[in-house]
């Protein structure tokens, strides 16, 4: 068995002018192509004991509330077959309302949050769904060029069944203006792929009187079809 | 379905990451007990101090998942570029076919201006299992260095790794 290889414009090229830290650490020779043996065809299974009882709710990890506006985040990890992904873990990380990560390193001119660490993780049921509840995440400059923004977003880590089907994205939010001026997300090459990383406004799952809510589903990679498997 | 795009991990992932481990062995994991040190630097040959690496690897007997050892190991570089593991060196993993791959670590690289992780395999210099691998096989014989660890000649259970990035000399990655 095996994972199939993706369309060569699913992905990013590692390459992108538009994105200046790619210049020196895109590669320049061309990937081999690995068949999968054991070593891509498992992974990390994580378990309970990984996730603590309020990692999936980041506006509870601290004695008060944060600022901003609560969200809830929902989706469903499948495989591009549609198979749930069960019981995988799902991290995620992101700046404060402010926009401002908790990180050293961070020097935007944008208030931290005393009750915000931004950092989430869970597991995802046995139909592959997933649930966060967080806050609005804020715009931040990074001055990749004059005056660069970038929109606000949600880091996603996923592992999925094996090595081969790690994922590390980034959620976008609906609506958002400076969507069109982001090299990381228009580093995309298909328009269709880019608007896959933009969640949808679920008015269903929002909490009355409480917070908003967007959906995100997450498609990893499925399995090459066999002849002798039976669909 | 369509699959979903991969984006940069950024410079900020660290916020996500303090509960996993860059210890795979235990007091009771079998094998050969090794630290693994690797080093990454971009094209200029700069370190790169806010890189995200993760290992995957078999245990003593060539397996994963199986009780007593941690396969999966996760280490952010320092100023220097470098950052370690503690662990044992794999046994050797089958092929669908049968064969025996030499010991080796799986390896994703995530980091800032890689807007996909980039996946390499660190075989140990010296093994006689090197010879016959089948993956080694696929890579030009000029290259297949790059993808050698070697033991320290002064502590030789630590071996140094370097992951070059960008480079008419860089280390061969792999299309998983």
């Amino acid at each position: 068995m095996s994972y199939r290889r993706p369309s060569p414009t699913c992905h990013p090229p590692y390459a992108c002018e538009a994105y200046c830290s790619t210049a020196l650490r895109a590669p320049l020779r061309p990937l081999i192509v690995l068949p999968h043996t054991l070593s891509e065809l498992t992974g990390p299974v994580f378990g309970n004991d990984a996730i603590g009882e309020m990692d999936h709710d980041l506006t509870r990890q601290h004695g008060g509330e944060p600022q901003g506006q609560r969200i809830i985040v929902t989706g469903r990890v499948m495989d591009e077959d549609g198979r749930s992904v069960p019981h995988s873990l799902v991290e995620i990380w992101q700046t404060n309302a402010a926009g401002r990560y908790r990180h050293a390193l961070d020097d935007h001119a944008a208030p931290l949050d005393p009750n915000f660490s931004g950092a989430g993780r869970t597991l995802t049921d046995a139909g592959g769904n997933y649930r966060f509840v967080t806050i609005q995440p804020g715009a931040y400059p990074w001055r990749n060029h004059h005056n660069a923004w970038r929109p606000a977003h949600i880091h996603f880590s996923l592992f999925g069944p094996a090595f081969a089907t790690r994922l590390i994205t980034q959620m976008y939010f609906p609506g958002d203006p400076l969507i069109p001026f982001d090299p990381i997300l228009q580093s995309i090459p298909d328009e269709k792929g880019r608007q896959r990383l933009i969640a949808k406004f679920d008015m269903a799952a929002t909490q009355p009187e409480w917070a908003l809510a967007y959906h995100f589903d997450i498609v990893l990679r499925g399995r090459e079809a066999t002849p002798l498997e039976d669909r | 379905m369509e699959l979903t795009p991969s984006q940069t991990v950024g410079p900020f992932f660290h916020i996500c990451w303090s509960s996993h481990s860059a210890v795979l062995a235990d007091e009771g994991s079998a094998g050969e007990r090794i630290t693994l040190h690797c080093q990454v630097s971009d094209g200029d040959g700069a370190p790169v101090s806010d890189a995200l690496i993760e290992i995957w690897q078999a245990d003593a007997a060539g397996g994963y998942n199986r009780p007593g050892f941690r396969n999966f190991g996760r280490a952010c570089t320092d100023q220097n570029g470098s950052c370690m593991f503690e662990t044992i060196k794999p046994g050797r993993v089958a092929t669908e076919s049968g064969m025996l791959q030499a010991p080796h670590v799986n390896v994703n690289l995530f980091a800032r201006g890689l807007l996909k992780q980039l996946a390499t395999r660190i075989y140990f210099a010296g093994d006689a299992a090197n010879g016959d691998d089948p993956v080694l096989a696929l890579v030009p014989e000029d290259r297949r260095g790059s993808l050698l660890a070697h033991s320290r000649r002064d502590d030789p259970k630590v071996w140094d790794f370097e992951i070059r990035l960008a480079n008419e000399c860089e280390t061969v990655f792999f299309d998983v």
